[in-house]
């Protein structure tokens, strides 16, 4: 039997940041606690190099490579290069966290440049095995980050949590890739699709490999029912651990639909569509209902995570390019703001307190100004205000969705983003109108506050000129 | 060019945004340098537009700065049409703008919202330059309830007095009914056009000229005149014609420069602009027209007849300014759109130079208003008792000054005119003349001339007011003296609105009185014999007679003309009943909505039904999220079996 080497090239980001990560492993070993800060330049360096490699081979047309497993596209280049300028901001916002908490650990970056490896995987998949794989490296990363604080009672129970209903998830995804196999003969998602056009939707065993398939993707994203562990994780986690589960991962998990529902499964659109407008309006009611009556902030943020990704199923179910550009534009923008908003949970705290509740952040404005007004803007544009980029985000997949005449689940939609509008506004209303609790100084590092600045204003700047990325969101998904 | 054209539109915004927001760190000097500075560069760069689009005849400026969104084809953006009508707008409004800046140093003085006042005036700059540089409706829209937001907060400036309050709520709301209207027009614009640029609408329209529209079912009408008349009818808010006009005499209640800067010299002015803009839309609809002509004539008359009995100062000049605007309404009516825009450049000069010198009266007497308190202040104040002669000679239509050349065109131009209602707005007009030149002068004379009716305080302490209120008096003067002999020529029978206003030929009302124009100096010689000066002259030998030679008689008159006399002074009981008829009307209905409607379905079903609602919704979710492994392991499989059993049973 005759090996013949694959084409490496395309692959160049990921051996690169599998070498730094077995590096980082290696170097970390022998630093001292007080030279920690070594390990978190590195990391922050692999993310750069990473970032640089892709764009200097950003792919203008596909390539396959690995037998087929593994694929460069615009979309994947697009996506990861978002991925790692969210954790990029993750990794500097938890720095000051990690150290007050006493969990400035080589461990934390080490698993999350592994995580950062297991997305890209999972957004460059070309074949079910490949799809599995990376969500494996990207959970099995993610359960030991959320234990990673050994001494606190609720983050171990999260991570049992996550750790036993994510076996559970992986579970039932395997268990629709052997469907698929079994009725396709193939794992690779080429091949998968042209025996799907040939047999049609009547096949029992594809529709019910799809349906372990939605299953276990839905569980990823968190989509209400599969959204049970979210809650619980989100707020059980170290901050910092929530703030990188909520923030790159939904990209992998956004790509990984696209990847195996529309370039695997394009023909048996009818069937996803029913299943995804399901669990679209279960996720934008119950996220948008439930979230009005919490009170801690990270279980609010973890409501408003399940209703934005019903929104974001809302463009993918459309089915059309101009749908898929808006979800893939509306991941983009929710991790935008999902980083921002857990990065200012993080940031508000100090050694010996932690925000928790949304009364953490009452009289924000009298105590800093610019943070208030920066956390101001990032819920407005959570609740889709006009001239900031979360309404354009929902506006094109609505829009996508009234384009193929479901106009009654756009304006499920709209009503329920009003309803939401109440959550967010009360944050606001904690940050402007209510007395200050504490009158402590807040201390921020000096890139920390411009990195949440640039973040911030990034939301106003997509506001204003969404046209520049949708047109690249859409571009990318072109070719 | 178009760096100059943002750097006009932003320096103001700058200047208001600074004062606004750091006005207590730059302190009060510091904001009115702040925001002088930002509205003087703007006028600087219009002055170099105005160069370059009216003298040197560059072409058109028509281009997009900023583009939002796209939706299905309608691009919603921010753009300027620049040509020789904005370019005059915009050196007008900068140029009384930053007159009223420097004014107001003097007049504000000792106001605790010192910065608030500069900040507001500055973003109003910005605003009415928004409105009058956009290329689209959209943005025309936004400089619209812009400028209307500015003059709200302006006239409930002083928000502790009650009066203020009240004057600035009508305001708001009668503008509310305009600008509905407005609304619908736009909306009318998008509907037939599908786009909201000016340039794609005006090339469109002669097409659209036969179409009909079916509001009520079963009558057919012009969609063109649908539209006109809707657009029509926000400028009759904004630029208070009869009945929309309530709110402008209120609206006296801000201060002084205000009442100079929004109410009579630039905002009041945005709807004649506007039609003079959508020329090309309205000499599709005669009927629009019409409609246009005959509520210009009813303001023109009825409002001046107003001001004959008014006794406060800044309303005299306030129902001057509505007649005048009524003027330039007729104007646009006839087709003689450019004369309208000459007319609204003239009256802004000497409009704003009398509401100024009326402030500084204001100043001199310590905030008494009262014209029957006042008396023989020419030898108090020689700048301003000059001035205000200048701005009274130029508003009543005297030979050679500004405002005889843009009125007397607008007289004749109606003359001219063929289209229904002409003949009686001919008549208004020219009765509408010896009006002006009657109440002007009544106030002129009880002001400055007469009696010293003051008390004996007050009299002691009477000085002419400071450099920074006289100055820009002295600068209004000029133009209102002489900028009407200057610009009759070019802008009434020259090339310069060549295709930016349209004029059919069979309306075209300018070119019979081109016929007869041989130079300024000639028409204003020739106006010299003219009815209208015989009018004017009449006014003033009245107004003479009534109160320098007899103060007895108009006592005497009014008692035997009291039935007219009440409803003049209560201002045809427009007042009284949109007070009982709309206000009370919609209170009453506000009270029934509340009891019922908001009390018993909104409160008691949906919000707290809601609250309810949402509560219950919570604690079953929150008994779900139990916290148990299993019952969250259950939950999905649950959800899994549904998916089957939904897709296996299909």
């Amino acid at each position: 039997m005759n090996f013949v080497a694959p084409d490496f090239m395309p692959v160049v980001p990921e051996l690169f940041v599998l070498t730094m990560a077995c590096l980082l492993l290696v170097i970390d070993v022998f630093l001292e606690q007080r030279q920690r800060y070594i390990t978190y330049g590195v990391a922050q360096l692999t993310l750069l190099g990473a970032a640089l490699l892709t764009l200097v081979t950003y792919a203008h047309a596909p390539v396959t490579t690995m037998f087929g497993h593994y694929i460069k596209d615009a979309m994947g280049d697009l996506l990861k290069i978002f991925i790692y300028l969210s954790s990029a901001a993750v990794f500097l916002y938890s720095r000051d966290y990690l150290r007050r908490r006493d969990l400035f650990k080589g461990e934390y970056y080490v698993l999350g440049l592994f995580g950062v490896l297991g997305m890209m995987i999972m957004v460059s998949a070309h074949s079910l095995l490949s799809v599995y794989l990376g969500l494996e490296l990207l959970s099995l990363s993610l359960y030991a980050l959320v234990a990673m604080d050994r001494d606190s009672p609720v983050a171990s129970e999260a991570a049992m949590k996550y750790f036993v209903l994510g076996s559970l998830a992986s579970g039932m995804l395997l268990y629709g890739i052997s469907m698929i196999y079994g009725a396709t003969g193939s794992v690779d998602l080429q091949v998968v699709s042209d025996a799907v056009a040939r047999q049609g939707a009547d096949n029992l065993v594809l529709v019910f490999g799809l349906v372990f398939l939605v299953v276990g993707l839905s569980f990823k994203l968190g989509a209400v029912p599969f959204h049970m562990w979210l809650p619980d994780v989100y707020q059980g986690a170290p901050t910092s651990v929530t703030l990188y589960i909520g923030s790159a991962p939904k990209l992998a998990a956004f790509a990984l639909m696209m990847r195996v529902l529309v370039d695997g499964l394009g023909t048996l659109q009818g069937d996803w569509q029913q299943m995804l407008i399901i669990l679209s309006v279960l996720s934008i009611a119950l996220g948008n209902l439930v979230a009005i009556v919490q009170t801690n902030i990270k279980r609010m943020l973890a409501y408003s995570t399940i209703s934005h990704v019903g929104f974001l199923l809302l463009g993918i179910l459309a089915g059309s390019p101009e749908g898929y550009a808006a979800a893939m534009f509306y991941a983009i923008v929710y991790v935008l703001m999902a980083v921002g908003a857990f990065g200012m949970v993080i940031m508000l705290g100090r050694t010996g307190f932690e925000v928790e509740n949304i009364d953490d952040f009452k009289g924000l404005n009298d105590r800093s100004p610019w943070l208030a007004f920066l956390m101001l803007v990032i819920m407005m544009s959570m609740a889709g205000v006009p001239f900031m980029a979360g309404f354009y985000a929902k506006w094109m997949v609505l829009q996508a969705v009234v384009n193929i005449g479901l106009v009654w689940l756009a304006l499920f939609g709209v009503v329920f983003s009003v309803i939401g509008a109440f959550y967010y506004l009360r944050v606001v209303k904690c940050l402007y109108f209510d007395k200050p609790e504490q009158s402590e100084p807040i201390h921020i590092s000096l890139d920390t506050e411009i990195a949440i600045s640039a973040n911030g204003l990034l939301l106003v700047a997509l506001g204003l000129y969404p046209t520049a990325l949708m047109t690249w969101c859409a571009t990318a998904l072109l070719n | 060019m178009q760096n100059i054209y943002l750097g006009i539109i932003l320096a103001p915004l700058m200047g208001a945004l600074i004062a606004g927001l750091f006005g207590r760190k730059i302190g009060r000097s510091g904001a009115h340098w702040i925001t002088i500075i930002g509205v003087a560069t703007a006028f600087l760069l219009s002055l170099i537009v105005l160069r370059h689009h009216v003298l040197s005849g560059a072409a058109p400026y028509n281009g997009s700065i900023y583009t939002w969104m796209i939706v299905e084809g309608i691009r919603l953006e921010v753009g300027f049409l620049v040509d020789n009508l904005t370019a005059i707008m915009m050196a007008t409004v900068t140029f009384v703008s930053l007159m009223v800046h420097i004014y107001t140093i003097g007049y504000m003085h000792d106001d605790d919202g010192y910065q608030r006042f500069f900040s507001y005036i500055a973003l109003f700059t910005f605003a009415m330059l928004m409105l009058v540089m956009s290329n689209n409706f959209l943005q025309l829209f936004f400089g619209w309830e812009a400028v209307g937001l500015v003059s709200y907060l302006l006239i409930g400036f002083w928000y502790k007095r009650e009066s203020a309050i009240f004057a600035n709520m009508k305001a708001f709301l009668v503008n509310r009914v305009g600008d509905f209207g407005f609304l619908l027009g736009i909306a009318a614009v998008l509907m037939a056009f599908n786009s909201l640029d000016y340039a794609d609408v005006f090339a469109a329209a002669p097409l659209m000229a036969s179409m009909t529209v079916q509001i009520i079912p079963g009558a057919d009408w012009s969609l063109m005149t649908v539209t006109c008349i809707l657009l029509f009818i926000g400028a009759m808010g904004k630029s208070a014609q009869v009945p929309l006009h309530v709110w402008l005499p209120d609206s006296m209640e801000g201060p002084t420069p205000i009442s100079a800067l929004i109410h009579a010299a630039t905002m009041v002015t945005a709807g004649i602009f506007m039609v003079a803009r959508m020329s090309p839309l309205f000499e599709l609809s005669p009927t629009a027209l019409s409609v246009v002509l005959v509520i210009g004539s009813i303001t023109a008359l009825f409002m001046g007849f107003l001001g004959i009995v008014q006794n406060d100062i800044k309303r005299v000049i306030a129902y001057s300014t509505l007649s005048q605007l009524g003027y330039m309404t007729v104007a646009l009516g006839v087709s003689a759109y450019s004369a309208a825009i000459f007319h609204l450049m003239t009256h802004a000069f000497f409009k704003a130079l009398l509401f100024l010198g009326a402030g500084s009266v204001i100043i001199a007497m310590h905030h008494e208003q009262d014209i029957r308190k006042m008396g023989g202040l020419w030898k108090y104040m020689p700048i301003t008792w000059v001035t205000f002669l200048l701005g009274t000679l130029a508003l009543i239509g005297t030979p050679g000054f500004a405002g005889f050349y843009s009125k007397d065109s607008i007289i004749e131009a109606v003359h001219a005119s063929q289209i229904p209602g002409a003949g009686f707005a001919y008549f208004a007009v020219m009765l509408g003349v010896f009006v002006t030149s009657l109440y002007s002068f009544r106030l002129y004379f009880l002001v400055f001339h007469g009696k010293e009716r003051m008390d004996h305080h007050t009299q002691e302490h009477l000085h002419e007011t400071p450099a920074v209120v006289t100055v820009p008096l002295i600068l209004l003067a000029i133009p209102s003296v002489v900028i009407g002999a200057m610009t009759i020529e070019p802008l009434l029978f020259g090339e310069v609105f060549k295709g930016v206003i349209m004029v059919t030929p069979e309306h075209n009302v300018l070119e019979h009185l081109a016929e007869h124009f041989h130079g300024a100096m000639n028409f204003a010689l020739h106006g010299l014999t003219g009815l209208p000066f015989i009018l004017v002259l009449a006014g003033f030998g009245s107004a003479w007679y009534l109160y320098m030679a007899r103060p007895d008689v108009p006592e005497r008159i009014r008692q035997l003309a009291a039935p007219v006399y009440d409803i003049l002074d209560n201002k045809y009981y427009f007042d009284q009943f949109y007070q009982r008829f709309f206000a009370r009307g919609s209170c009453e209905t506000g009270t029934v909505l509340w009891k019922y409607v908001d009390a018993g379905l909104i409160d008691g079903l949906l919000v707290n039904g809601t609250a309810r609602w949402v509560g219950w919704v919570a604690a079953v979710t929150r008994h779900l999220q139990s916290g148990y492994l299993y019952h969250y392991a259950f939950a999905m499989i649950i959800g899994l079996l549904i998916l089957l059993t939904w897709f296996v049973t299909r």
